[in-house]
């Protein structure tokens, strides 16, 4: 243990601080674009801090949905963090207050790259990760809030695509488990047989439904990473 | 958007608490505890399940319809990229340049 992990985790989060400082800016553009005051986009980028959720919670309100349909898609959206802390859970010290704490340091790229591959994970190469991601994520939206007006539509530049590009990349490192690959294209199918006729959220949520494929799996093994 | 200012706080701070509990729940509760093997092979699953979907539809659903178009092949050609093993910030660029350019011309 020392500095030297999270100096290195300070450096290893700065390219996905790069792609989350233009994510989060294009956030900010589309929130205030859908009815947000550049107040409510900056807040939720600073407290909610998760990038999936925020986009599924957006893209429900924008298309006409309300509280509950908006929540409950962020949630199935954000369902993996459970997972991903109950793994990190024995990596903690202190007392459950403290864990859980250092617990919200979890975000996709740094809970990957912190694994170490043995079902342990480096606790401080996981907050360093996440520190700059925090830092542009929260600055990011700051300049899309309020520099919106100007930018006009985010889809002329193809800020569009960063969000699915972002998360093809995670999506990529889950399928080297050959499982994952046959739920993966389960999921893509569910929602996609259900845009024509769900509400918007709903294929996605309903997709999650594809991970019924994993009943009576046995527990993942945690040092498996590819 | 369909909701008030107020109705949109009340989102924002329901968000709050469902993804801090979300990430609190497991280091607090679970310590060194596994959960039962049913559970955990779901929930290992969670992840490509729905990266797929919210993938899929991003790239594919315009509203109720489905349909190509310039997003779908910048992000075509930022998974060839990725699956190269290119690095991200590269790929990002290349996706939004490509859709960008498609645009432009369409």
């Amino acid at each position: 243990m020392g500095s030297e992990e999270f100096r290195l985790g300070l450096r290893l989060g700065l390219p996905y601080a790069a792609v989350g400082f233009v994510l989060s800016g294009s956030f900010g553009v589309l929130a205030v674009q859908t009815g947000f005051t550049p107040l409510q986009a900056i807040a939720t980028s600073a407290l909610v801090f998760a990038g999936s959720a925020q986009f599924a919670a957006l893209a429900i309100v924008s298309g006409g949905g309300g509280i509950g349909a908006a929540l409950g898609s962020a949630t199935l959206m954000h369902s993996r963090f459970l997972a991903m802390g109950i793994a990190l859970a024995p990596s903690l010290p202190g007392g459950p207050l403290r864990r859980a704490a250092e617990g919200q340091a979890v975000i996709d790229a740094s809970w990957a790259l912190a694994n170490r591959g043995d079902g342990t994970f480096n606790r401080e190469l996981l907050i360093g990760t996440t520190l700059p991601q925090y830092a542009s994520w929260f600055a990011g939206t700051v300049v899309g809030a309020l520099a919106g007006d100007l930018i006009g539509d985010p889809e002329q530049y193809g800020l569009d695509v960063l969000f699915p590009t972002f998360f093809m990349a995670i999506l990529l490192a889950e399928l080297r488990r050959p499982r994952a690959r046959v739920v993966a294209l389960a999921g893509a199918g569910i929602s996609l047989a259900l845009v024509p006729f769900a509400p918007a959220g709903i294929p996605v949520l309903a997709a999650g439904a594809a991970a019924l494929i994993g009943l009576g799996d046995a527990a993942p093994e945690e040092g498996e990473k590819a | 958007m369909t909701l008030s200012e107020g109705e949109v706080w009340m989102l924002i701070g329901a968000l709050v608490v469902m993804t801090a509990g979300m990430k609190a729940i497991g280091p607090a509760l679970v310590g060194g505890r596994e959960l039962p093997a049913w559970c955990a092979g779901v929930i290992a699953l969670m992840a490509p399940a729905l990266l797929a979907a919210l993938v899929a539809t991003a790239v594919f659903a315009d509203g109720p319809h489905l349909s190509v178009g310039a997003d779908t092949a910048g992000v075509a050609v930022a998974t060839v990229l990725l699956v190269r093993r290119a690095p991200l910030v590269l790929v990002c660029a290349v996706a939004m340049v490509v859709t960008a350019a498609l645009r432009a011309l369409g």
